[in-house]
């Protein structure tokens, strides 16, 4: 199979395994009649049982879930030194609460974020948080509903590789970088405004 | 007016590109209905009751000649011969075909024209003060300001997908015009006690199914500062703001939910590490972008003629209503009403279009403003000129001399073309009009502001005006609520429910008896609203649900 990720320009191999949290039955919530995505409403999940339920690989490249990765940080201190441990979280988990319970993120060769939904435009201001509140300066990944029309918007925000969605096809979705080629405002990628980068 | 360069002819071309594919993609199947969606929205595509309609940017309302030709081309070319001016400043064709879309976009490129971010869940059109750098209560020319942001916010990438849509208004003004307190972001600009521009921030207005006037959370923010203060705010919004439920995800609902305290907050937390980074405003580039708006070149001694023509009952209403005074002596700004008995408010014909560019050529040094109250205006007329323009706009329909009157309803397109209505908006305005034809009587009545909207969205801003009328629907049929004391400016509020709604053709009659219980009861020059809000909606209801006609 061809590789779904895209890093830089490129399609690459990927070599990091993602690690999936322990399923747990979700509790349908309901509102008027209607299916609450709680997830999108900022509720407390994975839950800690999921967490400690959630089991991985004793070898080879990982990305845990964030929680997961901070539930186990002591017995994983050897394996994060060799760069065998990325994190990923979902747009709905609140990095600041964690920062203080990881010594530094540039630990981390690899963070990756996962966007349920196309509309769901947290994850760029994740990533913008990352790379300038944060600091990270390590491969900054996007995944989940990843497509093509995103991808553009994801580079500006501070990342750099991308795993696109299985069914669809990942050449056709680097055209997606180069959407635009003099954007105005500032942001993770081109630090300054169009009028300070140009004499207009 | 701002004129593009080679980047802003790039950044519009390449869109319409990334469009073109976009569309390609769906029609070929590569994209699902759901995933095309937010990516049509983001280029004011809405799929309606007949036909797509095309929203097309005016930023801030301003427009040259030849960009308003062009529309009418446009009109005539894919559409039928007609455009739609909204509340927001904008324009919408109602009739285009989907395939022809690109070709639109490519047309309107020519003419430094998209429609980027006319609709989805992003920064929208800014909005400012149809006045603005002509009236003689501006303190600072919003138009600067609002390039600036305007540019800042084309294709931003962090706020592309945000949990709603995002509007932002700027007045400069002593007399707000721009309804700043009901918007996400509320601008007002003010020079300080050091002589400084500065800007009042408000956040979390809005109209809508809840309609909220904003709060201000920063007093004093330094000019510079302005887009990564935006940023701040646009930030936590992205972050917090609610994805789960459309009705409540805007952020009048955030800020309500944490207190405007809790929020500003979250807001300054992140303003300070981008606080004074790149895209702070720099000297430079304020004066590049002000340089576009800079005065044309008026006329000294203008021979004021008006005492000639004052027998002229028409053209004298025209002038009391229709003309605004103007900073510069012997000049006056003509607003053309595009609400003419018959005529769908803020609707304009390809004519009628053509007409104005003509006469903002003749008249206006070729630039055209659009007012969030649906009307066009030429900003730049010599006074000694009026009774010419008044003559040749009369031919087309343009002098209706019902500015700030009952007849210059706001409306949107309500049932007959949204999906969105719960109820037609169009018929209502115009039986209204039609019942108070009798322009004495009109002016009788004086300044008041009537704004139907066809459902909650609001479009038609009727929580803000004098008399409000929403559509809603029961049980399959359509029914009208009427709220009054709603207001826009300064001292903005939002109407109150007087009572059960009415059928559509009651609504005449029910906007006949608040005028009278106002007739009855107003003191000397007493506005309506001011009556309203001295007499309270008790004598309105006593009057209007007593009668046997209404309750039945």
């Amino acid at each position: 199979m061809t590789s779904q990720l895209i890093k830089g320009k490129n399609i690459v191999k990927d070599d990091w395994v993602i690690s999936e949290l322990a399923k747990v039955e979700e509790i349908v919530k309901m509102q008027a009649g209607k299916v609450v995505a709680f997830k999108l409403s900022g509720e407390d999940y994975p839950t800690s049982e999921q967490v400690k339920k959630t089991i991985f690989p004793d070898t080879g490249k990982i990305l845990l879930p964030l929680k997961v990765f901070i539930l186990h940080q002591e017995k994983l201190k050897e394996r994060l030194a060799n760069g065998e441990i990325g994190i990923w979280f979902s747009t709905h988990e609140e990095i600041h609460k964690f920062t203080e319970a990881i010594v530094d993120l540039n630990n981390f060769p690899l963070i990756a974020i996962h966007v349920e939904k196309f509309a769901d435009g947290r994850i760029f201001s994740i990533g913008s948080q990352l790379r300038n509140k944060y600091n990270f300066k390590n491969e900054l990944r996007a995944f989940g509903d990843v497509l093509r029309d995103q991808i553009f918007f994801l580079k500006r925000s501070g990342f750099n590789s991308y795993l696109i969605r299985k069914d669809r096809d990942a050449k056709d979705a680097i055209k997606g970088l180069d959407d635009f080629s003099d954007p105005y405002q500032g942001a993770s990628d081109i630090l300054e405004p169009v009028w300070k980068r140009s004499k207009r | 007016m701002y004129k593009y360069d080679q980047i802003d002819q790039k950044i519009v071309n390449e869109r319409v590109d990334q469009y073109q594919s976009q569309l390609n993609r769906y029609l070929n199947k590569e994209l699902s209905d759901e995933e095309f969606r937010p990516l049509r929205l983001q280029n004011g595509l809405y799929i309606q009751r007949h036909a797509p309609m095309l929203r097309v940017a005016i930023p801030y309302g301003l427009l040259s000649s030849n960009q308003l030709y062009k529309l009418a081309d446009i009109a005539d070319k894919y559409d039928r011969g007609y455009g739609h001016f909204s509340t927001r400043q904008n324009i919408q064709f109602n009739w285009p075909k989907l395939e022809e879309t690109p070709n639109i976009l490519r047309e309107l490129a020519e003419v430094e024209m998209h429609a980027i971010q006319t609709s989805g869940n992003c920064i929208r059109n800014i909005t400012t003060d149809q006045f603005a750098g002509v009236t003689d209560d501006e303190i600072i020319d919003p138009r600067h300001i609002a390039e600036i942001i305007r540019q800042w916010s084309t294709f931003h990438p962090e706020f592309a997908l945000l949990p709603r849509k995002f509007k932002i208004a700027i007045t400069g003004s002593t007399k707000d015009r721009a309804l700043v307190q009901c918007h996400d972001i509320g601008l007002e600009f003010f020079t300080n006690t050091n002589n400084k521009m500065t800007i009042k921030v408000w956040v979390g207005g809005g109209l809508g199914r809840t309609p909220i006037i904003g709060s201000v959370i920063k007093n004093e923010l330094e000019w510079e500062h302005i887009l990564t203060y935006c940023e701040a705010i646009l930030r936590v919004y992205n972050l917090y703001g609610r994805r789960d439920n459309m009705y409540k995800a805007r952020i009048k609902i955030l800020v309500k939910s944490l207190g405007i305290d809790a929020f500003k907050k979250l807001v300054d937390d992140e303003w300070k590490y981008i606080k004074n980074g790149p895209n702070t405003i720099n000297t430079e580039e304020l004066s590049r972008i002000k340089k576009y708006f800079s005065e044309p070149d008026y006329k000294k001694n203008i021979k004021n003629n008006l005492k000639d023509y004052k027998s002229n009952k028409a053209f004298n209403q025209w002038l009391s209503r229709s003309t605004n005074t103007h900073k510069k002596k012997g000049y006056r700004a003509v607003t053309f009403s595009l609400k003419e008995t018959g005529c769908a408010p803020g609707d304009a014909s390809s004519t009628q279009m053509r007409a104005v560019s003509n006469l903002s050529d003749q008249y206006s040094f070729g630039e055209i403003r659009v007012s969030h109250e649906q009307n066009l205006i030429l900003a730049d007329v010599q006074e000694d000129k009026l009774y010419e323009l008044w003559v040749k706009a009369k031919e087309y329909h343009l002098v209706t001399p019902n500015i700030g009157l009952l007849t210059d309803i706001i409306c949107c397109p309500g049932g007959d073309f949204c999906s969105l209505a719960n109820a037609k908006s169009i018929p209502i305005a115009q039986s209204i009009q039609d019942l108070f034809n009798d322009m004495d009587y009109l002016h009788d009545i004086g300044d008041l502001n009537l704004n139907i909207s066809g459902c909650m969205n609001a479009c038609g801003h009727h929580h803000v005006g004098h008399i409000g009328i929403l559509g809603v629907d029961k049980d399959g049929s359509e029914w009208y609520q009427v709220t009054l004391g709603g207001n826009q400016g300064n001292f903005a509020s939002i109407g109150k429910v007087i009572g059960p709604s009415f059928s559509a053709e009651q609504m005449p009659l029910i906007i006949k008896k608040i005028i009278e219980v106002y007739l009855n009861n107003r003191q000397e020059e007493e506005i309506f609203i001011d009556c309203v809000s001295r007499i309270g909606l008790e004598p309105f209801k006593n009057y209007i649900y007593t009668d046997s006609e209404v309750s039945k």
